[in-house]
Parts: C-alpha cells; structure tokens; sequence
C-alpha cells in the first residue's frame, strides 16, 4: 500500500482519527451536544452516527458537567470516550469534574484505577462571536496537575495527536482552533501515532526561536516568510502538547539561535508562554542573547467588533515586531 | 379579545417590530454585511412581547443568546440594537457585545447571556437583592426548553423557591435545542411539571397566544410581588427560522413545520384583530409602514455610525 499523503482539512483528519479508533476498539465512543445527526457544529463527527449507531455516538442534553462526569465514569470502568465540548468557554461548566475528578482520581486512590478520557474542544477568536465564545483558556487545564494538554496547528497532526489521545491512558484535553477548522495540509494515508511530549519544528531558522501552538502556528510561519525575506531566520517551533512539554526540543533550539520570542492568543497574565520563559531561562540562561518576548492576548475580554477582536490577540505584526525586538536587542 | 383596542395594538405593533426586526437583520446577515452569529427569534414574538408588556419598567429581565425579541419588547430602541449587531460604538453595548450579549441596564435587561442557562442564577440573584432591599420589583429570567437540563436551572429555581423570591422563570419552548429536538434531552411531556420539584407553581400555555401569555405573566407577577415566591411557567412555542445563522433546519419535520408557520403569533393575532373588528386593515398597513420607517432608518444610521477605537478593548475591564 502506498503511503502518498492526501490532501485533507484538520476537521477531516479529526473525523478520520475518530473513525479509524472506533472501528479499531469498541470501549471507543462520543457523546456531545449536536454530535450524532448533525455531526457537530465543525463538523467532525459526521458520518459517525450511521456507521456506529445511538450507542456510541451519543447526543446529550445541555448538561456539560454531568455528559462530562459520566464520560469521566465511564472512562475509569473500562470505556474509551471521547467527550465534545462545543466551545472551550463551555468547559468552564465541567471543571469541577475535569479537574477535581478526572485528573484526581488515579492520585487519589493510590493509583488503582486509570480514566482513559478525551474532552475535544475548541477555543480561540476570529469569527466575531464575542466574549462567551473566544477564549483561549488552556492555561486552566495547564495549570491542573493529571491532564495531558494537546493544541495541534495542522491535520497532519491532529489526526496522530487525537489517535494518541483516544489510546491514552490517562485524561486528555484536546483544544482545537475554530480558525483552523477549514484549514488543509498533507496527511499520511497509513495509521500513525504521534506521540505526546514530542514537538515539531514547523520551519528551521538559525536567529531566533519562535515557541507557539494552535493558531498562532499559521501565523508566525507567515510573519517567518516576511521576515527571510528581510534577512532574518525564524525557526519556528511547536510544542503540539502542552502536557508534556517537549522541553529538550525547546532548548535545544533555544542554544542554536540565542534569541526566544513566544506567540500565545491567550491573554498574556498568567499564560503558558511566562511558564515556557522561566523553564528557559532557569535551563538554557547562559545561552539567551537578548530578553525572552512574549506576545500574547491583551488582558482583556474579547469584544464583538471585529477591529477591537483583532486589536486582543497576537497579528503578524506583532509578531514581527517581536521578532525584530528581539535579534536587534 | 379582554384588552383594550390601544393594548392589542401595542402588543401588534411591537410583535412586527421584531418581526420586521428579525427579517432585516437575517437579509443583512446573508449578504455578509454584518458579523458575528445571530440567533433569531421569529415566531417567538408573542413570549417576548406578552411577558415584557406585563412587566413594571423597574422590573428586569435576563435573557439568551436569542434575546433581539426580549430586548425589543422591552424597549430597547431598534437603532441601538442595530448599531450594536453593525458593530457600532453607538450600540447598546459600545460593540464589545454583539447579537448574543445586547441589553440596557437602564431599560430593565441585563445584557443577554449567551452561556445556556447563565442567566437564570442571575435572576434569582437580583430578586434576592429585591427582596433584600424591599424594593417591589421582580426579576423575570427567559430560558430555552434546552436550558432546564443544566445544573444552573435546578439549583437557581431550587432557590428562588425555598426563599420565596419575587422571581418568574419563563421557559419558551420551541421544541428544539439547536438541532437536537425536545424528546431527546428530557422525559416529560409538560416541562412545567418540573416545578413540583421544587414546591412552586408551574403553569403551560399556549405561547404564540400574546394576551394569554400577558395575563399568565401578569398573574405570576401578582404572586412574586405579594411575597409568594417564583412560577415556573412555559410558553409553548416555535423557532420558525433557523437556530443560528444559516441553519436550514432539516431537523424540523415538514410537517411540523408547516404546522407551527399555521400556529405563529403575529398571523394568527391579525387574523384575530380583523376578524373581531378591533382594526382595519388600513390601520394595521400604517403600524406595519411606521415599523419599516424605523427600520430603515436604523440601518441607515448604523451604516454611517462610528466604528470604536483599538483603544476601547481595555474599556470597562477591571485588568
Ligand atoms: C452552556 C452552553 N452549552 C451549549 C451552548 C451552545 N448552544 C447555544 S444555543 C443552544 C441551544 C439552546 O437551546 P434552548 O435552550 O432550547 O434555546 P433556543 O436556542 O431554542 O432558544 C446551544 C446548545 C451554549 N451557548 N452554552
Ligand atoms: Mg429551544
């Protein structure tokens, strides 16, 4: 069999990662708001419903911290489900389960039971949908001991990573990007696994590392285009997973260029991209050249207006500026 | 018909200024000359208009992610809810809104929620506050059928029961929680009959029926404000647009469909005002070109309204 990579939208390298694992294992199955006939708002459990029928493609009513809390059930007696939440700004409902249950209850029973369950969700700006539908919020998850954090940027790997995370044994929050929905890349026809706790280097460059995930991907890989072309060598490096953080690709990276600039769409105050700068700067210090910049979301809500929308969260002129502040300090 | 003829024609005319509203709007939407996401509420506008006309103007309500109609009935100017929904920073919520979130705080509505069932602790909170403070006002918190199956509803009506608040919990059930229909997500029929859990009166009717859903309102009020506690009363109705913006509903069976567009509100309340002779059709023609007049006029101010500044997303947060 060949393995030509085909063509495919992250949403549809989503719903092939879903498909091929619940073919594969049984204990496998969805549960979420819209998820069965309508094959949810993105569009990435379509075709689910016809080919496992109600009992593993389940619509809940509106209830995301008990569908939550019973997907967390399920999971520590033997069942492999993946949970969807519509909108990151709705799992603020479930964090009682998510964060006092799913990512406690191994800890807490001196390990004897292990809760193999996915929350798929989806956050960010851009489609003017205001403050209740926007946020960035995996600092929360990050921040939370016990849970495996994951934010691909491409199809490629947000096919690996989900498979990875329906096999995973302990819980996974999945965060995907309404931007990048639509968004095409190559992916592989043959099964693959990406594992968690490996990084990417999206582009290689010798000035300056940029650290960023999800969307931002996209971005910075432009804002690098413009700035090879203005001498300046971006490489340009995605952690894919949060939890685990591929720590030694980031400061292997960070000993070639000397130069650190990290893009996060979340607000900038208590951020991931402040706890990537201190590992940095406590392992590779002797290495930076210049201060780490971070560019991340203003602290604020993020408005309705799509000019004030744009004006919260990282552009590629922010990014280069960053970049520029950073080589030239 | 028990209303006086200026009532019924204020119920009328509000109704098709939603309407009229709402019909724009999903025009302007389609074309992509706004936006964000709209959730509209046609064939809705006898629950907003019957519940809000019932109300004292200190009386508050809080709304959904489908609040246009809540909003119009109680009196929000369209030409601020237009600038809003444009973006504007003469709308109702400076443009950090959008359709999800308009309101006035000054014209009794807390700006809508748009997290499903969010605003029904809000309710209960300010009837606590009411209360607190003796003041004779009452709280009203509108809600989907798919919002009585979150956590918030049960704990936030459980409240409002066991301290007696002057608070009306109004459930407009359309059948429908986005595509997912009603008999999916809960086992009752009646969904009133919720409100024996908590010990408080639940009442269903007809909601496309404005002068029954008025004096249903009216009534509850009557009980909230005399210190009896909150009603759980539902408003059966239908979504006779799409959930959300471009949405075409193929969830909804054609024959129900066809069905409810017989049963919704504004025809059926001409039908009934021509037939008892309480207008002619030369009166309802001028409400209905008064209404366009100020429609038109509201877009064409939006269009030419004001943008806000960069500078105006770190406004009103306490960063
Ligand atoms: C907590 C939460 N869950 C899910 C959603 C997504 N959502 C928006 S509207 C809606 C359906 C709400 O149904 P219902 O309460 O019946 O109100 P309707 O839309 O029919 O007016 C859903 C699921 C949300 N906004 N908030
Ligand atoms: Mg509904």
């Amino acid at each position: 069999m060949s393995n030509e990579p085909r063509t495919l939208m992250y949403r549809e390298a989503l719903n092939e990662a879903l498909m091929e694992e619940m073919r594969r294992d049984d204990t496998v199955f969805v549960m979420g708001e819209g998820i069965a006939e309508r094959g949810g708002s993105y569009k990435v459990t379509a075709g689910l419903l016809a080919e496992f029928g109600e009992k593993r493609v389940i619509d809940t009513p509106l209830a995301e911290a008990s569908f939550t809390g019973a997907g967390i059930g399920a999971a520590l007696t033997g069942m492999r489900p993946v949970v969807e939440l519509l909108f990151i700004d709705f799992a603020l409902l479930t964090l009682d389960q998510v964060i006092n249950q799913a990512a406690k209850l191994k800890f807490m029973t001196g390990g004897q039971g292990n809760v193999p369950f996915v929350m798929r969700t989806q956050g960010g700006t851009g489609n003017g949908v205001a403050a209740q539908h926007s946020q960035s919020l995996e600092a929360i998850f990050y921040h939370a001991p016990g849970l495996n954090v994951v934010m691909p940027s491409c199809p490629h790997d947000a096919k690996g990573l989900l498979k990875t995370a329906v096999r995973h044994n302990d819980p996974v929050i999945f965060i995907e990007h309404k931007l990048l929905y639509m968004n095409e890349g190559p992916v592989p026809t043959d099964d693959y696994l990406i594992p968690f706790g490996q990084g990417d280097i999206k582009r290689r460059g010798s000035d300056v590392t940029l650290i960023a995930w999800s969307n931002m991907i996209p971005r910075s890989l432009t804002a690098a285009d413009k700035l090879a072309a203005e001498g300046i060598n971006v490489e340009v490096v995605d952690p894919r997973t949060l939890v685990p953080l591929d720590k030694e690709l980031i400061l292997d990276s960070v000993r070639r260029t000397e130069h650190v600039v990290i893009v996060q769409e979340a607000v900038r105050r208590g951020g991931v991209a402040s706890d990537i700068a201190s590992i940095i700067q406590a392992e590779a210090f002797d290495y930076l050249d210049a201060p780490i910049e971070i560019v991340a979301g203003l602290n604020t809500q993020i408005p309705f207006n799509l000019t004030l929308e744009a004006a919260c969260v990282p552009q590629e002129d922010d990014i280069i500026a960053a970049v520029k502040r950073a080589v030239y300090a | 018909m028990t209303h006086d003829k200026d009532r019924l024609l204020s119920f009328y005319h509000r109704m098709l200024m939603i309407r009229q509203f709402e019909e724009r709007v999903k025009m302007m939407f389609l074309e992509g000359i706004m936006p964000g996401t709209i959730h509209q509420c046609q064939g809705q506008e006898a629950s907003a208009v019957g519940v809000c006309f019932a109300l004292n103007e200190k009386d508050v309500i809080t709304s959904t992610h489908r609040p246009h109609g809540h909003a119009i009935a109680r009196g929000l100017s369209v030409e601020s809810l237009m600038h809003e929904l444009f973006g504007k920073s003469t709308g109702c919520c400076k443009a950090k809104g959008g359709s999800m979130h308009v309101g006035d705080l000054d014209q009794g509505m807390v700006p809508a929620i748009a997290i499903v069932a969010g605003n029904i602790p809000l309710a209960t909170g300010i009837a606590l506050s009411y209360k607190m403070r003796r003041e004779p006002h009452v709280a009203v918190s509108f809600m989907g059928d798919g919002a009585i199956n979150e956590g918030a509803f049960h704990e936030a009506v459980n409240m409002g029961a066991i301290w007696k608040l002057p608070v009306l919990y109004v459930i407009e059930n359309n059948r429908y929680a986005a595509s997912t229909s009603i008999e999916k997500m809960t086992a009752l029929d009646k969904l009133s009959d919720r409100a024996a859990g908590y010990g408080i009166p639940g009442v269903t009717i007809d909601g496309n029926d404005v002068e029954a859903v008025y004096e249903a309102t009216q009534a509850a009020l009557a009980g909230a404000r005399a210190g009896d506690g909150p009603t759980l009363l539902e408003l059966e109705t239908y979504r006779i647009t799409g959930h959300s913006r471009r949405d075409p509903c193929n969830y909804q069976p054609p024959e129900e469909r066809e069905l409810a567009v017989k049963r919704e509100p504004l025809g059926r309340f001409t039908g009934k005002l021509l037939e008892a002779g309480l207008a002619t059709q030369a009166e309802l023609d001028e409400i209905a070109a008064a209404v366009e007049t100020e429609i038109d006029a509201a877009v064409e101010s939006a269009k030419a309204a004001p943008e806000p500044l960069p500078e105006d997303a770190l406004e009103d947060v306490f960063a």
